[in-house]
């Protein structure tokens, strides 16, 4: 068997060890490759970066869970961290039971890095069933939709809500997603209140979000680790961190380009072997 | 090294997980039942405590809004699927969220999933753009007309209308290489992610 026909039989564990490695080594001994800024991440930054303090409010739907939250959740505590330094008002939402616990994790890791304070600079709406309905609902009145916040204080007596009735006082609905939600805010939220959507998403999804940024129901997006670690190093260059800030999304960037690599070069030597094996299967 | 014993326990299941690359075995089949335990526990326990209280048990016995007991008793409705004799009663409140659902879906979904592509298409070669991005939208537009051609099967994809046909395959292949590259991505993400977590929360080794 020579090396084409070993190539073409090869154990996959094989595979999974080089991928391994190839993650474990610039994980330990980090190359610094540079990250380019894409378009749609610079339009979701400067969007946010527009709106002014204590205005409208920036509505964070955390729409993943722990499966997708290595590529998500940088996203959205560098969202977060851009608007607690901007004084821009939050409010977090989780549509379904599991998203819950993320606005949990990434609120507690972020909020005492700039000194915010529930229902003052950001509220953490609870889940309640429904996807569709709260979405819709929200429309008339996020108090009533809610009731409490997710500490179980009436939303009414918020300071933070006393300027927040519905979508009118929402400048951005940004859906931070492993699964097809944002294009239920674009079409539901987006078409019927007129709400500007921004979209945070992994990178298995982002492909097909092209063609709702190029139609503006999207204003911006982030995709997959690289979209995190862009909007990473974009609040950095602002100042928008505190000393010590931990850029999770970009430290994993030289691993996913030498994964990439590795990818390629794989598959050219899979269809060299593969197209050298059918040839000579022909010739003989 | 850390010394917290819930981030011990998480490195632990995600070693159980990882022993899934070499085979099948009981580790990896301890942590998978765990996982699927604990996902619904957590469920059950923000359903009961965010949706069932606030909304059912409240309004009904504290607030006495018996309004509410309408929706709850169409909720119910949905365990009658259970018990065989009055299984037919899931038709109700299956009827309703059909109902509901395709009054609310249906006119927004043309709206967004169809006219504003539909419009984002036939006004991407619009004057007043740069040249790089009139040739970008071309392109776009040569693909549109191309794939849907391509799923366009009363006509005979043969002549000129098949050669327009094997473009639209083109711009397909293109679309799946473009997801596929994106899908490694997000997967190595994953790996990212576990590997982060063991190498900073668990062993403190990198920064």
């Amino acid at each position: 068997m020579n090396f084409l026909e070993k190539m073409m039989n090869i154990d996959r564990r094989w595979i999974y060890l080089l991928v391994g490695i190839c993650v474990l080594v610039p994980l330990i001994r980090p190359v610094g490759l540079p990250t380019s800024l894409t378009p749609y991440t610079k339009a979701l930054f400067d969007y946010i970066d527009k709106i002014p303090a204590d205005g409208p409010a920036v509505l964070i739907s955390f729409d993943f869970d722990p499966s997708t939250a290595p590529e998500l959740q940088p996203m959205a505590q560098s969202i977060l961290r851009h608007c607690f330094s901007k004084d821009i008002n939050v409010m977090c939402l989780g549509l379904m039971p599991t998203y819950i616990g993320m606005i949990d994790i990434a609120l507690s890791s972020v909020k005492d890095e700039y000194g915010a304070v529930s229902g003052e600079d950001f509220v953490f709406l609870p889940y309640v069933p429904g996807v569709t309905a709260v979405m819709l609902s929200m429309g008339e009145s996020i108090v009533n939709t809610f009731g409490r916040d997710y500490y179980g204080i009436p939303l009414d007596s918020l300071s933070m809500m006393q300027h927040i009735r519905n979508y009118d006082d929402v400048a951005l609905v940004v859906s931070i997603s492993g699964s097809a939600m944002p294009q239920s805010w674009a079409v539901l939220v987006g078409t019927t209140y007129h709400v500007k959507v921004g979209v945070g998403t992994t990178a298995v999804s982002a492909a097909e979000y092209y063609s709702w940024l190029q139609t503006g129901q999207f204003i911006g997006m982030l995709g997959g680790l690289k979209g995190a670690a862009e909007y990473e190093n974009l609040i950095e260059s602002k100042g928008y961190t505190i000393e010590g800030f931990r850029k999770v999304a970009t430290k994993g960037m030289d691993a996913q380009s030498f994964v990439h690599i590795l990818m390629i070069v794989l598959i050219i030597i899979g269809n060299i072997a593969f197209f050298s094996l059918r040839k000579k299967s022909r010739q003989i | 090294m850390s010394l917290n014993p819930w981030i011990w326990l998480a490195a632990l299941l995600t070693v159980c997980t990882f022993t899934f690359l070499w085979r099948d075995n009981p580790f990896y089949k301890f942590a998978e039942h765990l996982f699927v335990g604990v996902s619904v526990g957590y469920t059950i326990a923000i359903l009961y405590w965010n949706a069932f209280m606030p909304r059912v048990w409240e309004p009904i016995v504290i607030n006495h809004q018996f309004y509410v007991l309408l929706p709850t008793i169409l909720g119910i409705l949905s365990f009658a699927i259970f018990f065989k004799k009055i299984s037919w009663l899931i038709r109700y409140p299956i009827a309703f969220i059909m109902g509901a659902g395709c009054g609310i879906s249906v006119p927004r979904s043309f709206q967004g999933y169809i006219f504003r592509h539909m419009q984002g298409t036939i006004t991407a070669i619009s004057p007043g753009q740069s040249n790089l991005l009139l040739i970008s939208n071309i392109i776009m537009v040569i693909g549109v007309i191309a794939t849907l051609l391509y799923f366009y099967f009363s006509i005979e994809h043969k002549g000129f209308i098949g050669k327009v046909a094997n473009v639209g395959i083109w711009y397909i292949m293109l679309a799946f290489g473009a997801g596929f590259g994106y899908t490694v991505m997000a997967r190595v993400s994953l790996l990212i992610g576990r590997l982060q977590f063991l190498l900073h929360d668990w062993l403190g080794v990198i920064d």
